[in-house]
């Protein structure tokens, strides 16, 4: 967390680093849907 | 992209592109407003015009500054830079099975989307024979990748369970020389648990999703047995047992919410008075004719809801009882990288689904559609073009993701949804989507309101809420 006069930002943001080295396809399927235990994607853990 | 809101007293910002989320006062909030990807060092003249009657130029500045340095950092209006990578999974191996052990089961619930167990066709039990060739498929199907994943679906697996073991048996026999390593989970009803069976499952299941609905009379209103009574009361000691015995494997008890229980804060707040601290509760999809159907008009009460829990969850986290309701749960900081988030079940691709004849399908949603079966285990067919055409689905080819600002959390939605009430799989389901919205707003509001919480060196709570049970106070 990060915080100047007006803005606290919540995290270091790491999206664009995460591309460089993703997409090995470790990380569990998530169904999205209701049926089953449906979740955002955002809270996958990653496996590497 | 960003999206900003206001939520509970928070003024947030996220940043897509990046994830970075800023929570920022008034003032900036309103420069926001008037800011683009186009940033340049000097004060923008229109910042000028437009505020400097209201406001003293020098905050002005100051605060322009402080944005100025975040889009340097590519933290504010960051570019989108991830469409080179939607092609990546393409030719992705499967490693991912929902295996329909069961096309019965033993409860009649109102909204099953599996037609209350039999998928619109003959209630079968899978033979171990088709359980053996799925788990040779995916072996077969899954390339270089280790962890493969298996999920006992229904139905009600329980139906079936020598089989669920003989399938889980012949996996592990082979899984070493394979260099695999299985993870299965198990969705139930729980009517059928038995201290055998928890055992089984609390040894070979990483994660076991118990349904519930809350409420016993809301529980017991649409999730009936086959003689048309309630269910609550014969699987409640079964999960609570299950859960005591299970260590710390994963584990959600999970519900629908409908119509009738537009107050669902009171279901997850049962669930946990019950004992359960992994919990879930999520809209029905359903045709909207139907009467306990969350339609359009029902979206600003379920978003009430939704704030009314997330503000419940953050008093809870408070006062350390703590639960995880897994819609809100969301990583700021590590998460899945940016090319998982392209895309987000991999149905048709990475994941599929298997019958007990051995068809197979996308998921267990496309299941029983004929124009989407993919092929069958026993003559040994697989739809590779259909394979391709799901995998290219993902947040750039789908119209309505690509604008929007979920599309990093969301990762595209549902295609079986998309295609059931929009007739098209890379066609957003509007109400899905609004509803995904307003949790991901939830959630990042909650990160904010415990960043707040754990700042503040005396922050003791005393919850003085009125509609919980009596644990933390
Ligand atoms: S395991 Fe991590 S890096 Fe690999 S695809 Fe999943 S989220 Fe991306
Ligand atoms: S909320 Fe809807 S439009 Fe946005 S990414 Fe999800 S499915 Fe696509
Ligand atoms: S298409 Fe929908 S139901 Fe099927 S796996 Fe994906 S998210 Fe789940």
């Amino acid at each position: 967390m990060t915080q100047t006069k007006h803005i606290k930002t919540l995290n270091n943001a790491n999206l664009k680093e995460s591309a460089v080295k993703g997409g090995c396809g470790e990380c569990q399927a998530s169904c999205q849907s209701a049926c089953k235990t449906s979740c955002t994607v955002a809270n996958q853990k990653c496996e590497k | 992209m960003i999206h900003k809101y206001k939520l509970n007293g928070y003024n947030i910002v996220l940043d897509v592109n990046s994830g970075a989320v800023h929570i920022v006062d008034d003032l900036t909030y309103e420069i926001l407003d008037y800011l683009d990807e186009n940033m340049t060092k000097s004060l923008p003249d229109i910042l000028a015009d437009k505020l400097s009657d209201k406001y003293n130029i020098d905050d002005i500045k100051a605060i322009y500054e402080e944005l100025y340095n975040l889009f340097e950092m590519g933290q504010l209006f960051s570019s989108d830079d991830y469409e080179q990578f939607s092609d990546m999974m393409v030719k992705a191996p499967v490693k991912a099975m929902c295996l329909n052990i069961a096309h019965d089961c033993n409860l009649r619930c109102e909204y099953c989307f599996a037609s209350k167990g039999g998928y619109g066709g003959h209630r079968m039990l899978m033979p171990f024979e088709v359980g053996k060739k799925a788990i040779d498929f995916l072996i077969e199907h899954s390339g270089t990748r280790h962890n493969l994943e298996l999920d006992f679906f229904g139905g009600e697996p329980l139906m079936n369970f020598d089989v669920v073991k003989q399938v889980v048996e012949y996996a592990r026999s082979i899984e070493k020389q394979h260099n695999k390593n299985f993870r299965f989970t198990i969705t139930t009803n729980g009517l059928l648990l038995t201290d055998d069976k928890i055992e089984f499952i609390n040894k070979e299941m990483s994660n076991v999703v118990l349904s519930l609905d809350g409420r016993k009379n809301i529980n017991d209103k649409l999730r009936l047995t086959l003689n048309n009574k309630g269910s609550y009361d014969a699987i409640i000691p079964k999960y609570q047992k299950l859960v005591a015995s299970r260590g710390d494997k994963d584990y959600y008890v999970r519900g629908t919410f409908t119509k009738h229980n537009l107050d669902f804060t009171k279901d997850v707040l049962h669930m946990r008075e019950l004992g359960f601290t992994q919990l879930s509760i999520e809209p029905v999809v359903s045709d909207p004719m139907l009467d306990f159907s969350i339609k359009q008009e029902d979206l600003p009460r379920v978003f009430e809801e939704y704030e009314r829990l997330a503000n419940t969850i953050i008093e809870c986290k408070k006062n350390k009882n703590n639960f995880n309701f897994f819609h809100f749960m969301i990583d700021l900081e590590q998460g899945p990288c940016a090319i998982k988030r392209l895309r987000g079940c991999g149905c048709g691709n990475e994941y599929i689904a298997v019958t007990p004849e051995g068809d197979i399908y996308p998921c267990h949603q496309f299941v029983g559609n004929e124009n989407y079966k993919m092929g069958n285990l026993n003559d040994g067919t697989f739809n590779t073009d259909m394979k391709e055409m799901f995998a290219k689905s993902n947040v750039y080819t789908k119209s309505d993701c690509r604008n929007c600002w979920a599309k990093f959390y969301c990762s595209g939605g549902c295609n079986a949804n998309n295609f059931q009430y929009e007739g098209d799989i890379l066609k957003s389901h509007k109400t899905s989507c609004e509803l995904e919205k307003k949790r991901l707003e939830c959630a990042i509001m909650i990160k904010a309101a415990m960043a707040d919480f754990n700042a503040d060196t005396n922050n003791n709570s005393v919850c003085d809420r009125e509609d919980c049970f009596a644990e933390c106070k």
